[in-house]
């Protein structure tokens, strides 16, 4: 539980120092730590619960790619100053680490078994931001249909 | 008189299309932007091409398309967050046209930055806390963070004399590899593989990544095609740093 709450704050730190390497505006910043924060723990708890790797990381960029449209919306910035750094924690850096260093030592069958995590997990995350992408996009439809003033700010997108 | 107006606006949108590819936009975004700012404008049956090197434009039914060539990409996500907000601006009509293209000059000259200071702790933190993230090692939190701090000055200092960014992605994992063993060696640190995983994360290309797999789902496949290539040559650079120096030490 301890170790949980301590790899919550440590993950924070992490979203909004990453934010600073990539120059996130300022006003941008907290937001994109509480994003990055959030969708950690649920990845967190469907591990916790065994979903299994893929399923998390799905999870997880899902959420990231819901939560970081309705940001951006919101603050009226692009989606990018919330989504890259949210996604720095999902990265597996890892598996990745492992799979050079076999293939550097010669063990080319570990190696190529960490190869296939990193590309199930970089798959997950692919897909679980598309999967946001089309929640976003059922989401402006419906907006479209119901409100007055989307349609009068949303006029000239050509993507709706 | 229109012809000028037009000339001016092709140069405006050409302009801020420009700063937002060279700070690592996606596509689709710079090209919804200078279509607003088109429609802004008063010419809303205009044209416009863009890849991640280069763009076209013109106005329908009148010569003299413009192109604009991109020659250097870097990560600058606060400049596109301004020239958006620009774009809002001028399409509530608080500025002109020429306002507009004098804050793009502006925003040129002097770009919002993060003091060297702060990126330098920002990378040390970054390589620390996700270290513990990923392997529990409270450990070694310490020195990773030294060593992640190292790393990123060894990239932006090498980035500021070569401008190859595959380059100084190579020659800082070889640094951070090099550091990690010998500080182990040292008895500073207990595990290299959690030092060097954590150090590295700086470099990761997160923005080549994503932006390669947006660009693929809306269709830019030139675009997006080129960026994954982006993307892997700064993994193959950042792995071979890493690999080479294994072997050696």
């Amino acid at each position: 539980m301890i170790e949980l709450v301590t790899d919550l704050i440590l993950t924070y730190i992490a979203t909004i120092t990453f934010g600073i390497l990539l120059n996130v505006p300022r006003r941008g910043l907290n937001m994109a730590g509480w994003i990055g924060t959030l969708s950690y723990l649920a990845y967190k708890l469907c591990m916790l619960t065994s979903l299994g790797m893929a399923l998390s990381n799905l999870i997880g960029a899902l959420l990231i790619g819901i939560l970081s449209m309705q940001t951006a919306r919101f603050k009226k910035m692009p989606v990018i100053n919330f989504n890259i750094p949210a996604l720095v924690p999902f990265v597996p850096g890892g598996q990745a680490y492992q799979m050079v260093k076999n293939f550097a030592l010669g063990d080319n069958s570990l190696a190529l078994s960490y190869l296939l995590q990193v590309v199930i997990i970089a798959g997950a995350i692919a897909f679980g931001f598309l999967l946001a992408e089309l929640f976003n996009r059922l989401q402006a439809r419906l907006m479209l249909k119901l409100s007055s003033r989307w349609r009068h700010e949303n006029r000239h997108n050509p993507r709706l | 008189m229109s012809n000028n107006r037009g000339h001016l606006m092709i140069k405006t949108a050409l302009h801020a299309g420009r700063i937002m590819i060279e700070s690592g936009s996606e596509v689709a975004r710079v090209e919804d932007t200078i279509n607003r700012i088109a429609i802004n404008a008063g010419f809303p049956d205009s044209k416009v091409y863009v890849t991640i090197t280069g763009m076209m434009m013109s106005i329908s039914g009148e010569e003299n398309a413009q192109i604009e060539p991109v020659s250097s990409r870097t990560i600058d996500l606060e400049k596109i967050s301004l020239v958006n907000d620009y774009s809002r601006q001028f399409a509530a009509g608080s500025i002109s046209l020429e306002q507009f293209d004098d804050l793009l000059t502006k925003l040129e000259q002097n770009p919002p930055y993060f003091s060297f200071w702060l990126q330098l702790i920002s990378a040390g933190l970054v390589s620390g806390t996700l270290e513990v993230v990923f392997r529990n090692n409270y450990q070694d939190f310490l020195i990773t963070c030294v060593i992640g701090l190292i790393g990123w000055a060894v990239f932006y200092g090498v980035n500021q004399l070569a401008r190859v960014r595959f380059l100084s992605e190579f020659l800082a994992s070889v640094a951070i590899g090099a550091m990690a063993i010998l500080a182990v060696r040292a008895n500073l640190g207990n595990s290299v593989d959690d030092i060097i995983i954590g150090s590295v994360m700086p470099l990761v290309p997160g923005v080549p990544l994503t932006n390669a797999v947006r660009d693929i789902l809306a269709g830019d496949l030139v675009s997006g095609i080129a960026r994954g290539i982006e993307a892997l040559m700064s993994a193959i650079a950042i792995g071979s740093g890493i690999a080479m120096i294994l072997q050696v030490l």
